[in-house]
């Protein structure tokens, strides 16, 4: 409980936290989401490209 | 082609002093055929000068202390304004492509441009504002140091706005990006503006505001044209 | 070592290493911010004159300063990829921007919060470090802005590193200016930082150095999608995403 509160400070604390937990995580999410859009793109193309040959 | 020429001497390329004050000539004569592009940021000026007492009231007391900030602010918007034009018409009719080829170091015919600029837009500002700082109930000798604040802080606008304009010359929405882009590097120079103003209202000393301004101004003289032609070259590739 | 990096800078080359680089780095980024974390908010006693309230500091030092660090990476290498024209550099520009204002964005939260408690105020625009850090974010979003508005690739990396090149001179500009503006407004709100006990100096230096494996994690996935669509047409790009494994 007392770690919790943190002198009165908790929210305060626990928040920046917390933000930082989820911007970090939200960098991650996107650089990922990012990546395999694009690999998936050029997957697609190349396929297609191979199949016409 | 330039060697063959200049070690004949059949031809003589001008010195680059000439490139210079060719340029400017010329931006200038374009200028007074259009006074619209002149008087336009003028007015810009002189309206967003007046919301501001409509906004927060007139009071005395509160006009005389936010006139400097309020004067500044307005007048770095108005800069901006006309910025946006300093190499559209030359990219649209084809002059800029000229100006990248021409034996002439491009830095310098950049230079005549942005002289030119400011000539047409912050050297007009600088005479106008004494207008407006009455209206704002400011002494006489704080005008003073109030012009020559804008004067020597328009030459770093425009010469700052110069490397804007040229990354977005031909680009898709290029005013609001203009904004975007110079108006945080551009923070500076308000600051150091309107506070030796606000310094010299209260009779504090403002030497320090003014040399920095003097000091921002010359190092953006010897180095933002360089940026701009690098940037024009990229641009036009 | 001139050999060796011009290996690293070959695009293929540069792809195998950080499919291998980047896992280990964001796991014992992983591990050592936990520790920090843990350290930070429970072990480490609190400070004398700001309560547990200090505790977010060790959250808010690694983000401002990788704020910095994401923006001196991003006008360096754009630097060096327009006087040696190496391509990868670019690509590592284009992919620090946006991972560097996500930080920039975190260390004004984080400042903001902790100046609340502290300052009795959410915003303090007489702080000249959160005014140059506001200022920066502000560089962060025009650089995305230049670089997503111009569509031809090439172009779009060089008049962003000159844009970000302009904007490194001004950041220490606007470092000096608004200082010398909070001097003229006021003075004392401004928290002058102690010397810190060695005990709480570890975790701070572990979480540094946690959150910079991290972002190193980060920006090594971002540049590696950055150099597979900028070689999208190469013939090592096809080989590698047409054979049996994949290259993801």
């Amino acid at each position: 409980m007392d770690a919790l509160s943190m002198g009165g400070y908790g929210a305060y604390v626990w928040s920046c936290y917390g933000l930082t937990f989820v911007i970090v995580v939200f960098l991650n999410w996107r650089g990922r989401l990012r990546q395999k859009r694009i690999y998936r793109e050029i997957e697609v193309r190349l396929k297609a490209l191979e199949d016409r040959e | 082609m330039n060697q063959t020429i200049s070690n004949e001497g059949q031809r003589d390329i001008p010195g680059m002093f000439a490139g210079l004050a060719a340029t400017t000539k010329r931006d200038l004569l374009l200028a007074w055929k259009r006074p619209g592009d002149v008087l336009n940021p003028l007015f810009f000026f002189a309206m967003v000068c007046t919301l501001f007492p409509l906004a927060v009231g007139p009071s005395a007391e509160q006009l005389e202390f936010s006139g400097p900030g309020v004067l500044w602010v307005a007048a770095l918007l108005a800069t901006l304004l006309s910025l946006n034009a300093l190499f559209i018409s030359d990219f649209e009719d084809g002059s800029l492509d000229q100006f990248l080829v021409s034996p002439q170091p491009l830095p310098m015919l950049v230079l005549g441009k942005t002289l030119a600029h400011w000539l047409t837009s912050g050297l007009p500002l600088v005479f106008v504002s004494p207008i407006l700082a009455i209206t704002y109930r400011m002494p006489l000798s704080v005008v003073g140091v109030m012009m020559l604040t804008l004067a020597l802080g328009t030459i770093s606008l425009s010469l700052l706005g110069s490397i804007g304009a040229a990354l977005t010359v031909g680009l898709h929405r290029g005013t609001a990006l203009l904004s975007l882009l110079i108006l945080p590097l551009a923070m500076p120079i308000m600051i150091l503006g309107a506070n030796a103003v606000s310094l010299a209202a209260t009779n504090d000393i403002y030497s320090t505001g003014i040399w920095a301004l003097g000091a921002y101004a010359i190092a953006s003289l010897s180095l933002a044209p360089y940026a701009t032609a690098a940037a024009l070259r990229i641009s036009n590739e | 070592m001139w050999k060796w990096f011009h290996q690293l800078a070959s695009p293929p080359h540069f792809y195998r290493i950080s499919l291998i680089l980047a896992p280990w780095l964001g796991i014992s980024g992983l591990i050592l911010v936990a520790y920090g974390t843990w350290q930070g908010l429970f072990v480490v006693p609190m400070d004398y004159q700001q309560g547990d309230a200090f505790r977010i500091i060790y959250v808010h030092v690694p983000s401002a300063y990788l704020s910095m660090m994401a923006y001196m990476i991003m006008a360096t290498s754009g630097a060096i990829g327009l006087i040696w024209r190496i391509k990868l550099s670019h690509a590592v520009a284009a992919a620090a921007a946006p991972i560097g204002a996500g930080f920039t964005f975190l260390a004004l939260c984080t400042g903001s919060i902790w100046g609340r408690p502290m300052w009795g105020t959410w915003w303090e625009w007489g702080d000249p470090r959160m005014m140059s850090e506001l200022i920066l974010l502000f560089l962060y979003f025009g650089y995305m802005a230049l670089r997503s508005s111009i569509d031809d690739t090439t172009k779009a990396d060089k008049a962003s590193a000159v844009l970000a090149l302009v904007g490194i001179v001004n950041v220490v500009i606007v470092h000096f200016s608004v200082e010398w503006w909070s001097s003229l407004h006021q003075g004392q709100t401004v928290f002058k930082k102690g010397t810190m006990d060695a005990d709480m100096r570890i975790p701070l230096f572990i979480m540094l150095i946690g959150f910079t494996l991290l972002f190193g994690s980060m920006l090594l996935r971002r540049i590696r999608t950055e150099v597979l669509y900028r070689e999208r047409r190469t013939r090592w790009v096809r080989e590698m995403i047409l054979s049996p494994g994949g290259g993801a």
